[in-house]
């Protein structure tokens, strides 16, 4: 059955043992996401965003339900396997940007390709990536002489430089001041609209959320609103 | 990720972190620098041992007095008629020349320096059969021994130190406790052996020397020396002396009142002696290169903690737990790998200057770094490395990603 859907998620539950008491984080969550689309999670501190983003990024399994990314059925893959995964089809952008501090723009980028065992075409591709996120003239900086919203867009190209199936970005603008924090937004809808990656953006903010078509409200380990069905 | 790359990153990180890489290295450094310079100096030692055991001659044997083995009533003197009983080719075909020595260590004096050496009474045999080689002047002649001439001749030690040079003295009189001998010759220098100096002697004849200078007991003898035919022949020499004494003492096999050695029973005792001193000494420099590998899985485990972020985010972009693993390992057999390389410098050098104090002291004395020694040193340093990073790489490589992203 192919269908058009990037992310199939039927009933996805994580629950944590915290010694004698259980916590479920998510219970019970399907989620289908579109090729493309732009969607926009919020929701209150513990009301298992996080969670969700782990287990749709592929960080972690969940303890039921299935989950289908890009075609392949992912819930039961081993670490290494999920690494894979990761490397392929995810492209991560987290708040604090998680540049590694020694290497270069230009190397902060390659790192994903290290991974996947890409040898030749790695400083070209990882040239493009930074390119397309308007930073081709800094690619030689380390992370420290970037300002923040430059370290974001290094951080995005990171993400963009395997082609992935999916960008997940975790309150990417939460570290920046509201202009950059704009222009970061306006970098990743326009990647959007131009490689039709899907994007997935957990934030609190709602202005954030206000430039996806689609948002979904999570409250304790639910979906408790969804404006895209 | 192949390992290349590993290698430049981890290169990279442990160049970002100088001080603490370098401090990490020096433990290695130390171990690894104690392990060579013993092992330098223990083989050195071994090479001068032997060198100076081997120099007294191949085909050399010693007879002695007494037995260590065993405690023997009625001990025989070794004798002059022992002597001239080895001494015949037809009892013993394979002793070439027989020398008989009566030793002390006397005062000597010459113009009011006076000096202690050891004067030895001996035949005109002992120059073949020890080898002394006369710089200047004549060795003691059949004449001077049947005639006990108060002859002498001087070691180049023993000529320095009474004259404060050893040429040109042939014909000086020496006092030796108080009775007047004429030089006649001076012996070539043999180097400090690991028996005292064999330079610091003074050699008579054995005659004058038992008449005037070394009361022994009727025709008693302190050690003979024996030259064997051929250094092949030693084993046979040795048979045939144990004979003849057996015999001339009148005694049960067993219960001998005399000892033979052989140089190469000489050469074994050292060579024994000398290896457990370098393995004992190689052994106490190896605990310093274990604490050293303790100071690299500290550190190890520090950067791990340290680095829990990088981990997380290596991970969530696709590192494999085997890519993680490598990462670590890399960097902590690189920290020891450079310790090993530089303490083998460290310890080259170490071995080097003791050499040269050695020398100076009057002791020649080459410490050999060894091939082995170094392969040795660079494969130990880097195993230690990669297994005291094992643990704390194994604990990096299993960090969940979640969790370490999480870690503040």
């Amino acid at each position: 059955m192919k269908t058009d859907n990037v992310i199939q998620a039927k009933d996805l539950c994580k629950i944590y043992q915290m010694g004698e008491v259980e916590v479920r984080a998510l219970c019970g969550v399907s989620l289908n996401i579109k090729r493309g689309e732009v969607l926009a999670i919020m929701g209150p501190s513990g009301s298992g965003k996080s969670t969700l983003m782990n287990l749709l990024g592929c960080l972690d399994r969940p303890t039921r339900g299935e989950y289908i990314l890009d075609g392949e059925m992912v819930s039961h893959l081993n670490d290494d396997q999920l690494a894979e995964i990761r490397n392929r089809k995810v492209g991560f952008v987290f708040q604090n940007f998680n540049l590694l501090p020694r290497m270069t723009a230009l190397g902060n980028v390659e790192l994903p390709l290290r991974y996947s065992g890409e040898n030749g075409s790695r400083r070209e591709k990882a040239k493009k990536s930074l390119q397309a996120v308007g930073l081709a003239d800094r690619m030689d900086h380390k992370p420290m002489e970037l300002s923040g919203g430059e370290q974001q867009r290094v951080a995005i190209a990171r993400a963009l430089v395997n082609h992935p199936a999916i960008i997940m970005a975790d309150e990417p603008t939460g570290n920046l001041d509201s202009k950059s924090g704009k222009e970061i937004m306006d970098l990743l809808i326009n990647l959007n609209k131009v490689s039709g990656t899907t994007l997935i953006i957990v934030t609190h903010d709602p202005n954030v959320a206000g430039r996806a078509r689609r948002v979904i409200h999570l409250y304790d380990g639910l979906i408790a609103k969804d404006n895209g069905k | 990720m192949n390992i290349g790359q590993a290698i430049l990153e981890a290169m990279e990180t442990l160049n970002g972190n100088k001080l603490r890489s370098g401090l990490t290295i020096l433990g290695i450094v130390i171990g690894v620098a104690a392990v060579i310079a013993m092992l330098a100096v223990g083989s050195g030692a071994q090479n001068t041992i032997t060198g100076s055991i081997s120099g007294i001659g191949t085909n050399l044997l010693f007879v002695f007095k007494g037995n260590m083995q065993q405690t023997i009533r009625n001990l025989k003197p070794l004798t002059m008629g022992d002597v001239n009983a080895l001494s015949d080719p037809l009892q013993a075909p394979h002793i070439e020349k027989v020398a008989p020595v009566i030793q002390k260590t006397m005062t000597v004096t010459f113009e009011g320096q006076s000096s202690s050496i050891q004067i030895s009474g001996v035949t005109p045999d002992e120059q073949s059969v020890r080898n002394r080689i006369v710089t200047e002047g004549d060795f003691i002649s059949i004449d001077n021994l049947n005639g006990r001439a108060s002859v002498a001749v001087i070691g180049p030690q023993a000529a320095d130190k009474l004259f404060g040079t050893h040429t040109g003295i042939v014909g000086e009189s020496i006092r030796i406790t108080g009775q007047p001998f004429r030089i006649i010759g001076i012996l070539a220098s043999k180097g400090g052996g690991s028996f005292g100096s064999q330079d610091n002697i003074i050699l008579v004849p054995l005659t004058t020397a038992k008449a005037r200078l070394i009361p022994r007991n009727l025709d008693e003898v302190d050690i003979i020396y024996i030259q064997a035919t051929s250094s092949d022949n030693v084993t046979m020499a040795q048979s045939e002396i144990r004979q003849i004494l057996s015999t001339r003492h009148q005694i049960q096999p067993g219960a001998e009142d005399f000892t033979i050695f052989t140089q190469q029973d000489f050469l074994s005792l050292a060579s024994t002696i000398t290896g457990v001193l370098t393995v004992f000494l190689g052994g106490i420099a190896a605990i310093s290169l274990l604490v050293g590998g303790i100071g690299i899985m500290n550190i190890m485990l520090v950067s791990v903690t340290e680095r829990t972020r990088e981990i997380g985010l290596r991970k969530a972009i696709g590192a494999h737990k085997r890519d993680i693993m490598i990462q670590f390992l890399v960097e902590s057999s690189l920290l020891s790998l450079f310790g090993g390389l530089i303490g083998i410098v460290f310890g080259w050098l170490i071995a080097f200057v003791v050499g040269k104090i050695a020398s100076a002291s009057g002791t020649p004395f080459t410490p050999t770094v060894g091939l082995n020694a170094i392969l040795l040193a660079t494969i130990f340093s880097t195993a230690v490395g990669l297994f005291f990073g094992l643990y704390p790489a194994n604990r990096a490589a299993s960090l969940q990603p979640v969790e370490a992203l999480r870690y503040e």
